[in-house]
């Protein structure tokens, strides 16, 4: 039996992602998934499913949804909270960082995020049909998600359910990402700016502007000065998520998960990847500084995210939920106790 | 020519091999995307290779993205430059299309334009676009946009000072030295010279939903007003044969 969950109301700036669309860079597809993949991994830790399993991104508005069929657990992770209004008008809250089960005709309402991203994970992960070995929606060509739009009102989304009538809801302590500046890697394109220029841009302070989608974020600080006017613009060439481009204006642009294979804007230098989900955490008007790591220093610093992971996930606490108890006590949730 | 290896942060890097638009440095990257598939093929899941997530030619350069939790990014760094040390060129050898274009006034805002600042006919301006060989350097900037090459430079303009809001989709299209199809409805600053009816990204096709690659070679084939129709419609009906429209399947 599967669940089946109804979109009520899309919100604004939500859709289906995974951990990414690969192996089809070079025909310009963007390899797109979770802009916040470690944020995602918890939601999906918290209702059980492999770390990778596609669930919802909230960008901003959050969306409603009801149960149309099946047991569906559900856990958001980030900064917001939903409220749950039971089939029977009964309401309570969900907050993040923990699981809780929806039956038939429960209905969900996200908050909506003030900045950042979150994402709300579902039993079994959303079953939306696989295109190009991904459920990641891309906007720009149409696919992934349903119909390969953003979260609309109307679309039915398919899921796994809860099918025990005893199992163990999750609760767990927030993700927290390290302060401290983003790091980077300089270049590739670092000669193509004054040596001051680098200085500057390692130094200073950026803004991070409200000019952001999933496919780039711009900044405003300190001009970048290009060696030449000429240099401003190159041959076009390869470009990741992460990559810091700057056009002749000199503020500079990261590009982000939703972003074109190639480019002519030179580009002065690359986020590791162990801080590209903390890019999806910014936002607007906030100020970020860059400091520049080598490789060793960036394999470092992912394999203690990595660790963070793990460490994080081994202590989700788990306790032993009474499907009819939660559903005919509002109050009921989470229970350590548990029977 | 001296081939930089050049670090696109923790899990790419770019194999640059000049920094210009060159047929001769596009055979280069070309070559290394041969010898990195083969390599690839040869050495299996656990080789130097095996994190390799995605492979992308440019003009000028090969992007190479990877799993930096499977692979180890210097090691395979150094396989990649001493691959491209001795891999080969390849100049031909990707597939070669005729694809119709109809080029009535409809389709070509521009093409009257062109002729008249070229001192061309409408007629001369069109065969020289029909009887050119196109090579299709890279795919980019949205999902099946060919990048290609050939246009006979007395041809050769700028692009519009003020792009179009809406370029419809499958306009051929020109700017600079280049020449391509406009896969999806999008703002554009290149001059419109027609329009295709074959798609030039189908989702349908989850092997190749870009109908073009990279070394892949094109040329034009004027088509009337009522075959633009009839294709237009077969395209939209799933019924177009894509490999109708191969003239060589390629070696690549």
């Amino acid at each position: 039996m599967s669940g089946l969950v109804e979109v009520i109301d899309g919100g604004i700036g939500n859709s289906i992602q995974d951990a990414g669309r690969f192996g089809f860079r070079h025909m310009g597809i963007a390899v797109s998934g979770c802009l916040d993949l470690l944020l995602a991994r918890c939601a999906n830790a918290l209702v059980g499913n492999a770390p990778d399993s596609a669930c919802i991104e909230i960008r901003a508005v959050g969306p409603a949804l009801e149960i149309k069929h099946g047991r569906v657990r559900m856990a958001l992770a980030g900064n917001l909270c939903a409220t749950l209004m039971r089939g029977d008008g009964r309401s309570r809250q969900l907050l993040p960082w923990m699981s809780l089960t929806l039956f038939p005709k429960d209905r969900l309402e996200i908050d909506t995020l003030t900045g950042g991203t979150a994402y709300l994970a579902v039993t079994g992960g959303i079953r939306s049909p696989l295109q190009l070995g991904s459920r990641s929606t891309y906007q720009r060509a149409m696919i992934g998600g349903i119909d390969g739009r953003q979260l609309a009102t109307g679309q039915l989304l398919p899921c796994a359910t809860q099918e025990h009538r005893q199992y163990h809801e999750s609760q767990s302590v927030p993700w927290a990402y390290a302060d401290g500046p983003i790091r980077v890697m300089p270049g590739p394109q670092e000669e193509c700016f004054k040596p001051e220029s680098m200085q500057t841009f390692l130094r200073a302070e950026y803004r991070v502007s409200a000019q952001q989608d999933r496919m780039g974020m711009r900044l405003q600080g300190p001009s970048l000065v290009h060696v030449t006017p000429q240099a401003a613009d190159i041959v076009s060439d390869g470009v990741t998520p992460g990559a810091i481009q700057v056009p002749g204006n000199g503020q500079p642009i990261i590009l982000l998960a939703d972003c074109q294979t190639v480019g002519g804007y030179p580009k002065i230098a690359t986020v590791i990847s162990a801080d590209l989900p903390r890019l999806a955490q910014l936002q607007p008007e906030q100020m970020l500084r860059f400091c520049a790591v080598n490789a060793a220093q960036a394999k470092a610093a992912l394999r203690a995210r990595e660790a963070q992971w793990e460490t994080w996930v081994s202590g989700i606490a788990f306790g032993l939920a009474n499907v009819s108890a939660l559903y005919n006590d509002p109050t009921a949730g989470w229970d350590c106790a548990g029977e | 020519m001296k081939i930089r290896l050049l670090a696109l942060g923790d899990s790419a890097w770019t194999v640059e091999f000049g920094e210009t638009i060159d047929p001769a440095l596009h055979a280069r990257v070309l070559g290394l995307a041969a010898a990195l598939a083969q390599a690839r093929a040869a050495l299996g899941e656990g080789g130097a290779f095996s994190g390799v997530v995605d492979v992308v030619p440019t003009f000028r350069s090969l992007t190479v993205y990877y799993n930096p939790l499977l692979s180890d990014g210097q090691h395979l760094g150094e396989e990649l430059l001493r691959l491209a040390a001795v891999a080969g060129t390849v100049s031909q050898g990707g597939r070669h299309w005729r694809i119709p274009v109809c080029f009535d006034d409809e389709f070509a805002p521009d093409l009257n334009g062109l002729a008249q600042s070229k001192g061309l006919s409408r007629e001369a301006v069109i065969s020289l676009v029909t009887e050119a060989n196109f090579r299709v350097y890279m795919i980019g900037f949205m999902p099946g946009f060919p990048y290609m090459g050939g246009l006979p430079a007395v041809l050769e303009v700028p692009r519009l000072a003020t792009p179009r809001k809406v370029v419809p989709a499958r306009s051929l299209a020109i700017a600079g030295a280049m020449c391509a199809v406009y896969p999806w409805e999008s703002p554009g600053g290149w001059r419109l010279l027609g329009r295709t009816p074959v798609p030039m990204f189908s989702v349908a096709d989850p092997i190749s939903p870009s109908l073009l690659n990279s070394g892949d070679c094109v040329c034009w084939q004027a088509i009337d007003r009522p075959l633009y129709l009839e294709m237009e419609a077969a395209a939209n009906a799933g019924v177009l044969d894509r490999n109708s429209l191969l003239l060589a399947p390629g070696a690549l």
